[in-house]
């Protein structure tokens, strides 16, 4: 008469089928809890994966660093120079740093330095302009709708070709007009738009009104030499971007002679810290779907639990019977465990595919909308798993309540009532 | 099979407490068919639960086959009840969501014989009761006296050394008693010792021996000449 016995399952399956109302009943808080807990995790994971795209193309380990001015005296220099990053400082971090595995330089006219004018058959713009290096696109994808993106021949041949945001477009060009090929021009030099960006909806520093122009060219054409306005840092993923800004700003420091503790020098941006605060806050979310779940699903199982104990009063006799007959205390106790086991996981079971299909069908609602960050929300089989263990295991726990009510029955009073 | 000495109950109700049973002396030989007689409350019920390890005793000895009873915990009363005791019931006590064959075959299940061989002892000793066509009939769908004869069925189905029966007439017409007295006296015929509680003297008189209880001692103790059950039916 072992746990697998056939026998014993089919005793647990007669009395549970006995009253099939009743234990459908009992079974709905299970159900509901069930559902819950299934549609948190899985909106957690469902928002979580909406994140995830966002930020898709945007390398999470990735900072920038720009030059500031200089806020302590040193080195015999008066506070409030003015010091400007060049491609040279970009040679000598990535030969120094070794976490760093990318370095792209930009040089800009307008809102950071200098002023630019943006023009088009007598329409102004006001864009800011970027110089940039193509490996720009690895730490910040851009989304392209147009053409294409500037690449490493635009940047050999210093072409004057440039890229231009949507807002650009719409202020230099007529509604549907096409604006590959033709030209426009940046303080007074002439460059052909190859492509049409629009921003990403994550961490965004352009905003949709710049023009991208290979960085050799800008050098060229505005006369820039070898200085540059920031840097995009790619560090190694196995690598703590804030360690690399630390060497990268002592390395810098000491280049130009800035007091150490000068914080003010430099500029930066650390792009991980922002994953990291994502991951953090989905899993928090989950922590708490988690959380809220067990509660409901406990209430779910005393619930059945309850169920139980009212159906041994009402079996009160049978179970004398049974006693009379020669089934031990643990038999009866075992059996009663088992009916709270099949009945919870019975009920869990419709409450998970209940709550898949659930899932689905916001999936389909909300899936594809890109203003809300909610995609493909599924719940992983590590967490049907756990749910289904611990569902099993508090149901187990609980049903030993109406076990011991059972087995306190003794069987003389069993069948003296009637 | 059974020897009983100086056995005493009490039922403890807050500070009252009832002395039912005060000093019961009592012997029963295998093969033998015993009507226990008494007033209502004479304890006739108390002593038949003792000897069926239903209940348990304040003082006394009590030797069942040879093994003395005593020192019972719940599960080592349940295995003996098993293997040394079928009861029958006045209110049957059948199970009512299971069929007359599953009903029978309970005592089996908790010997641990499987349910292949369950099925067919279980239907053989419907069978011997006269119930084979009615093995697949939940207790609803039985009379009275089918439900008593399932009762017996199982109580036959462990092969038990001594069979228990506390009123089993008490709920049926004197026709269907007469069945059920002429199925226990045939059982008794083929060897099995049976003890019978009842108020009838009638029944009484269908047993081969008749003990009366009174104020919780044994007053009278008589053999009496077998009326057989069959001649009334
Ligand atoms: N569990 C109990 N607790 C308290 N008193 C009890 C208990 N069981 C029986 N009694 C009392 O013990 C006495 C004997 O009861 P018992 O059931 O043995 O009588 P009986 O001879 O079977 O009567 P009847 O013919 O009515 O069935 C009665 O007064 C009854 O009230
Ligand atoms: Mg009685």
């Amino acid at each position: 008469m072992g746990l697998f016995d056939k026998d014993l399952w089919s005793e647990v399956f007669s009395t549970l089928t006995k009253n099939m109302l009743r234990t459908i009943l009992t079974t709905l808080g299970v159900i509901f809890a069930i559902i819950i807990l299934i549609l948190l995790l899985g909106a957690t994971t469902g928002m979580s994966n909406g994140f995830n795209k966002i930020f898709a193309g945007t390398a999470a380990n990735s900072m920038f660093m720009w030059s500031q001015s200089t806020s302590i005296a040193y080195g015999g220099f008066e506070r409030g120079r003015h010091i400007d990053f060049t491609l040279e400082d970009v040679e000598m971090i990535k030969r120094q740093v070794d976490e760093v595995e990318l370095i792209s330089p930009r040089i800009q006219l307008g809102d950071f330095g200098g002023t630019s004018s943006v023009m088009r058959n007598g329409q102004s713009s006001g864009s800011s302009v970027y110089g940039d290096y193509p490996t720009i696109d690895q730490v910040s994808k851009k989304r392209i709708v147009e053409g294409r993106f500037l690449n490493q021949n635009d940047m050999d041949q210093a072409k004057k070709v440039c890229v231009i945001g949507v807002d650009t477009y719409k202020l230099l060009f007529n509604k549907g007009e096409n604006a590959i090929g033709k030209t426009i021009q940046i303080n007074g030099i002439y460059f052909s738009v190859i492509g049409i960006f629009k921003k990403n909806d994550n961490i965004n520093f352009e905003g949709e009104n710049a023009v991208f122009v290979p960085f050799s060219t800008f050098q060229r054409a505005f006369n820039t030499g070898d200085k540059i306005g920031w840097m995009a840092i790619l560090v190694d993923p196995d690598k703590e971007v804030s360690v690399a800004e630390t060497k990268i700003k002592s390395l810098m420091k000491q280049k130009y002679n800035v007091h150490p503790d000068d914080i003010r020098a430099f500029g930066s941006f650390d792009l991980s810290e922002i994953f990291k605060g994502i991951s953090a806050f989905t899993l928090v979310l989950q922590g708490f779907a988690f959380f809220v779940g067990i509660f409901t699903l406990l209430a779910g199982v005393i619930a059945v639990s309850n169920i139980l104990l009212i159906t041994v009063k009402e079996r009160t006799n049978e179970i004398g019977v049974r006693r009379a007959l020669g089934a031990t205390p643990k038999i009866i106790k075992r059996q009663i465990i088992l009916e709270s086991i099949v009945l919870t996981t019975f009920a869990g079971l419709i409450g998970f595919v209940i709550s898949v299909a659930l899932l689905h069908l916001l999936d389909y609602k909300f899936g594809s909308s890109s203003d809300f960050p909610f995609t493909n929300p599924t719940v992983g089989i590590g967490q049907i798993v756990i749910s289904f263990i611990l569902m099993v295991g508090l149901s187990m726990l609980i049903g030993l309540i109406p076990a011991n009510r059972a087995v306190k029955i003794k069987p003389i009073e069993a069948l003296r009532e009637e | 099979m059974i020897e009983i000495k100086g056995l005493h109950k009490s039922y403890h109700m807050g500070s009252n407490s009832l002395h039912v049973l005060k000093g019961i002396n009592f012997n029963v030989k295998e093969g033998e068919l015993v009507a226990i007689m008494g007033s209502s409350g004479s304890g006739k019920s108390t002593l038949l639960n003792i000897l069926g390890m239903l209940d348990s005793l304040d003082e006394g000895e009590y030797i069942l086959d040879g093994v003395p009873i005593k020192n019972l915990n719940e599960t080592k009363a349940a295995n003996y009840r098993n293997k040394f005791l079928g009861f029958i019931f006045q209110s049957f006590n059948l199970i009512n969501y299971k069929s007359a064959w599953e009903n029978v075959a309970l005592p089996l299940y908790y010997q641990g014989v499987n349910r292949k061989e369950r099925k067919e002892r279980a239907v053989k000793h419907l069978a011997s009761v006269g119930l084979e066509p009615w093995i697949d009939h939940l207790p609803s769908e039985l009379s009275g006296g089918q439900k008593q004869r399932v009762a017996i069925a199982r109580a036959l189905a462990a092969e038990p050394k001594v069979m228990l029966a506390d009123e089993p007439t008490g709920a049926l017409d004197s026709k269907t008693s007469y069945e059920v007295m002429d199925l226990i006296q045939k059982i008794n015929d083929q060897g099995k010792t049976i003890l019978v509680v009842t108020h009838e003297d009638d029944i009484a008189q269908m047993c081969k021996r008749v003990v009366h209880l009174k104020d919780g001692l044994i007053v009278e103790d008589t053999l009496v000449n077998q009326v057989r059950a069959s001649e009334h039916v």
